[in-house]
């Protein structure tokens, strides 16, 4: 025990000329402690959030939802709930064009219909306050605030929905349960539901939905509802949800993207603890002198590795606290990032699990990769006081050591369980070990590469400085492994961001780009068609496709009906319910059109197979979810009319394109007699044209919606201002990641550097040259370390865009570029800094201080 | 009592051999002071580290107050070095982290003894350096480090005391001063004290001196 106290107090002591650059090396772990406790701590406030708002987000504690009118049989279930002391609240939504009457300025909005007693929970807060109230009271519409500048309207206008007029009393601000960017995206318009019918806009085949909301007297009564009413919402035609459920649906998607997040966190963990290794590796170093003596006066190797182990142990745990409070701080930071893409507001405050655990973790991760170079002080011969050999020699150990071993089996086995414990997952777990594994032994591999290069390449006619600088690479003591992984793991890190967001942000750009068209008409009734047709053909540039649509469900698939359970499972595997359920808007034609590729079976519209079998192209990706092939029989309700048809066609879809595309495709006779609706797309010169053509329209047929595509297109430029924002952010975080785990690989050799410029300052080289060897030297390294880190990039952001995003992988050539030139620039910035000592002092000084 | 018989120490490098030490064989009674001279490579800083217990030899044996440090392990030998052996080095070898006090601290430290301090401060005073305890390493003279690294080297009350070339980074005076107290602590202490050193006016302070050459003992005889 005397002995322990002794220990800890020589490491105490011991450690005063080296707490700050200990801490310095520790300090990588900080930013990885800080990432894992702002994550987890976010979300646990979310969920708790969630948990005090479900009511709010659901908008009642029960809520029934129908994509058609409720049947009489919902409706007297609602009787039923109302007179046992439900309170209900009713609302339906639907997308029309609105107008403003003095200006006549249009958009497409979101109609929201609802009843006095909406809503159930939470708060609308509207401008000025209190119009909520208000609402009710008459001919009354709140609107999103962004509707004031887009139709250039102001509170006390009169907005004209359909054949209705409404009186804008206000604007909303707060809707309890739906997140800010909702508004970007659909507009709204509230208005009382018992002015709904005057609008007239809710005809047969409309797209609405309608929703009742039910506040229960007393705990429990949802889910005993919710649970009777389950067996039967097929024949009632309606879906049901509880606000628990919803929390749980809610709360497990937050779960799977922390978890993804949380991957980052765990990378940089990783990479922190790299950082500590190189740092602690240089620490050793400069401990051999301390560690012969102190093996001289008759210590051990075990109380020398005590002494260290202790030291490094303090250090991390205090690094890894550091990483804590920068977690804190960070978790202050994400709800204000993602105030407009959440649903609840989230109280934020501190989590006493996350931040323990992250403690914990740091600090054990940071101990663990320490105590890889600390087991070199070990073998420290006392003989080292007598006669000093290069520190290389002196801390190179055998391969096969079995505490060295043992050390670097614990740091697999933290490492695998950490990201087992992260992902949830045995499977995932092991893959991303394996995965950030491979990456680091490609870029060890690269290093030893660029040693064997820089042996080979080195030729005796190249200038002095340059030859000096390179051979450095190969050298004993050279810095190449620790600079590279560093260098070449943040050089990933950034770079694979920046490639998935090129990547994805192209998806969007080519869908907007290669649409000819720039306006699109929809909800034209067949009898409206010919008016609609000839004013965009005297309105706009030209018309460029107009197809016919048929709203139906699936009625039966190769005779099993839908209503039957043994519909939904094949020999293939179970076919999707949200596929066998949705109301499906199909048109006929006899021609593919450009965003469509015929993948299986013959398109021949002139195939009649039977009197009462008609031929159908079903798109591929719908083919595998509904398990249907080639010559199955599908039945169809076509608004009540059966008709029969035989796949003989699977086509691709390039649904990125801004037209009307099909899931399926009908022959052209196949529908005649069916209720047809049509959508029109054409091509306008510029806004004003638009806006001129979609009031015409509009003014003459208020139930016909348009979209103008540039308008979306700067709703999509928005959103990707928003990710862009957040991967920069990432990049930033990863790069202040790579810098304290770059200052350590380089400090690692900064004194065999120091004590070779100074000799070659002895030796008559002047401060330019040996600055020039330094330049050479870390050039090389940067540019190596980058280039490897940019192909590892390419080759996971390849994988991420094509895999998990199932998209095309389009390169970020300028980006990366940009990338690799700053990762060369802050590793000679970084390595020059660290030698700087050789141009400060005089060769005489800097060798008797050695 | 140390007994070194048939000490041989060679370096292998790639396929040829490097003889430092050759059959080197003598015994020390307790309490002499034993000078080991000889030109530069010689072997005389190799034959220090072997007596201590610092390396291993080729062949040959070390008995030191009857154990034989040749056949124990490296942390055996440093036990046995925390408990019955002292040193003094050329360049010091301070812990520049720890102050005077605390560097004299450390060999009863590491034996886990209670209540260092005062033994160490006592030892300070004995060497003139008893109001110096706080100062570190680079805050002291030479000569001052020197003394520091004497009173630890006693402060475990050795059995023997290793001096590589103690005077070689001082000044004349100094050097002299350093060797009084040396002389001093071995006459009251009764420890053996080994020294090796290239200088004369060093050498004839011992009472035995031992000459090497090319690593083979040329002369071992009485002053």
């Amino acid at each position: 025990m005397q002995l322990w106290r002794s220990i800890s107090r020589l490491a105490w002591r011991e450690s005063r000329t080296a707490r700050r650059r200990l801490l310095l090396s520790m300090s990588s772990i900080s930013l990885g402690v800080g990432a894992l406790v702002a994550i987890d701590s976010f979300a646990a406030n979310l969920t708790s959030s969630l948990r005090e708002q479900s009511r709010a987000l659901l908008g009642g504690d029960i809520a029934f939802a129908a994509r058609r009118p409720f049947t009489p049989a919902a409706d007297s279930l609602f009787d039923s709930l109302s007179t046992s002391g439900v309170q209900l609240a009713y609302s339906t939504n639907f997308p029309s064009m609105a107008v403003i009457k003095r200006t006549g300025n249009t958009r497409l909005v979101q109609i929201r219909a609802v009843s006095a007693e909406y809503p159930l929970y939470g708060q609308i807060t509207t401008e000025p306050a209190g119009k909520w109230r208000e609402l009710q009271t008459g001919a009354h519409a709140l609107i999103d605030p962004s509707l004031l500048v887009a139709l250039d309207t102001r509170v006390g206008d009169t907005i004209t929905v359909g054949y209705a007029r409404f009186l804008i009393a206000g604007t909303v601000k707060d809707v309890a349960g739906t997140p800010g960017i909702a508004e970007m995206i659909g507009p709204r318009v509230f208005i009382p539901a018992r002015y709904l019918a005057e609008t007239q806009l809710l005809q047969f085949g409309s797209t609405a939905g309608y929703e009742v909301l039910g506040r229960t007297t007393s705990p429990g009564v949802a889910a005993r509802v919710s649970q009777a009413v389950r067996p039967r919402r097929r024949a009632l035609d309606i879906s049901v949800r509880t606000a628990e459920e919803t929390e749980d649906n809610v709360s497990e998607a937050i779960a799977q993207l922390a978890q993804f997040i949380g991957v980052v966190g765990l990378v940089a963990l990783l990479l922190g603890g790299l950082g500590v290794a190189s740092g602690v590796h240089a620490f050793v170093a400069r401990k051999i002198d301390t560690v012969a003596i102190l093996r001289c006066l008759g210590a051990t190797s075990r109380q020398v590795l005590a002494v260290y182990v202790l030291q490094a142990a303090i250090m991390g745990l205090v690094g890894a606290a550091f990483g804590v409070v920068l977690g804190l701080g960070m978790q202050l930071l994400v709800p204000m990032a993602l105030s407009d893409i959440l649903p609840v507001d989230v109280s934020v405050r501190p989590e006493p699990s996350a931040m323990l655990a992250g403690l914990l973790v740091g600090a054990w991760v940071a101990l663990a990769f320490a105590l890889r170079p600390l087991l070199a002080l070990r073998q420290i011969s006392p003989l080292q006081t007598l006669r000093r050999d290069a520190d290389s020699n002196v801390l190179k150990m055998r391969w096969r050591d079995a505490p060295r071993l043992l050390v670097n089996a614990a740091i697999a086995a933290s490492v695998v369980t950490i990201a087992v414990l992260r992902t949830g997952s045995l499977r995932e777990g092991i893959a991303m070990s394996a995965g950030a594994g491979a990456a680091l032994l490609l870029l060890a591999a690269s290093a030893e590469f660029l040693s064997w290069l820089a042996r080979k390449a080195v030729r005796p006619r190249w200038p002095y400085v340059l030859r000096q600088g390179i051979s450095n690479l190969h050298r004993p003591a050279n810095q190449t492994r620790p600079v590279i992984l560093a260098l070449g793991f943040g050089a990933f890190l950034v770079t694979t961001l920046y490639v998935v967001q090129s990547s994805l942000l192209a998806r969007f750009s080519l869908g907007v780009g290669s649409s000819s068209a720039n306006v699109v008409f929809f909800d034209v009734q067949q009898d409206q068609r010919p008016g609609v047709d000839s004013l965009v053909l005297a309105g706009a540039e030209r018309l460029v496709q107009r197809a016919p649509v048929v709203v139906m469900r699936v009625a039966s698939i190769n005779g099993v009906l839908v209503s039957d359970d043994r519909i939904e499972s094949t020999p293939d595997g179970p076919r999707a319910r949200w596929a066998l359920r949705r109301e499906f808007r199909s048109t006929f034609r006899d021609t593919l059109v450009s965003s469509e590729k015929l993948v299986a079976g013959r398109w021949d519209a002139s195939t009649r197979i039977g009197s009462d079998t008609s031929s159908i192209s079903v798109e591929q990706d719908l083919a595998r979810d509904l398990r249907l092939k080639l010559g199955d029989i599908v039945s169809w309700d076509v608004q009540g009319v059966p008709v029969v048809t035989r796949i003989t066609s699977l086509r691709a879809v390039d649904w990125n394109r801004f037209e009307p595309n099909f899931f399926i495709v009908f022959r052209p006779d196949a529908l005649a007699a069916a209720p047809t609706q049509f959508i029109l797309t054409a091509k306008t010169l510029d806004a004003g044209q638009t806006a001129r053509l979609q009031r015409a329209i509009v003014s003459r047929f208020p139930n016909v919606s348009s979209i103008d595509l540039s308008l979306i297109q700067n709703t999509i430029g928005k959103i990707i201002d928003r990710v862009t924002v957040a991967v920069r952010f990432l990049a930033l975080f990863s790069l202040a990641m790579a810098i304290p785990v770059l200052v350590s690989a380089v400090a690692g050799a900064r004194r065999e550097r120091v004590r070779e410029g100074v000799l070659l300052k002895t030796l008559g080289a002047t401060r330019a040259q040996v600055a020039r060897v330094m330049l050479a030297e870390y050039t090389a390294l940067g540019v190596l370390g980058s280039a490897t880190g940019l192909l590892l990039a390419y080759v996971a952001g390849w994988a991420i865009t094509r895999f998990v995003f199932e998209t095309d992988f389009a390169p970020a050539i300028g980006a990366s570029l940009g990338i690799a030139a700053l990762m060369i620039a802050l590793t000679v910035t970084i390595g020059l800094l660290a030698g700087r000592e050789v141009f400060r002092e005089t060769a005489m000084a800097a060798l008797r201080s050695d | 009592m140390l007994v070194a018989t048939n000490l041989t120490k060679e370096y292998q490098s790639g396929s040829s051999s490097l003889t430092a030490l050759r059959d080197v064989s003598f015994s020390i009674p307790q309490g002499d002071l034993v000078a080991i001279s000889g030109p530069s490579g010689s072997g005389k800083t190799t034959l220090l580290g072997l007596l201590a217990g610092l390396d291993t030899p080729t062949r040959g044996t070390v008995v030191l107050d009857g154990d034989d440090i040749t056949a124990m392990s490296e942390d055996g030998r440093a036990r046995l070095r925390g408990a019955k052996v002292g040193f003094v080095f050329q360049s010091f070898q301070l812990i520049p982290a720890l102050t005077a006090l605390e560097n004299v601290q450390v060999p009863l430290e590491l034996r886990g003894e209670r209540d260092v301090s005062v033994r160490a401060q006592e030892l300070l005073s004995r060497v003139g350096l008893g109001k110096r305890g706080s100062h570190f390493p680079a805050q002291l003279s030479g000569g001052e480090q020197q003394r520091v690294a004497i009173a630890r080297a006693f402060a475990n009350s050795p059995r023997i005391l290793f001096a590589d070339e103690p005077t070689g980074n001082l000044d004349g005076v100094t050097g002299e001063m350093i060797m009084d107290t040396v002389v001093e602590l071995n006459r009251e202490s009764g420890t053996t004290v080994i020294i090796v050193t290239h200088e004369q006016t060093v050498a004839a302070r011992a009472r035995r001196l031992i000459r090497l050459t090319d690593g083979a003992m040329v002369e071992d005889r009485t002053l």
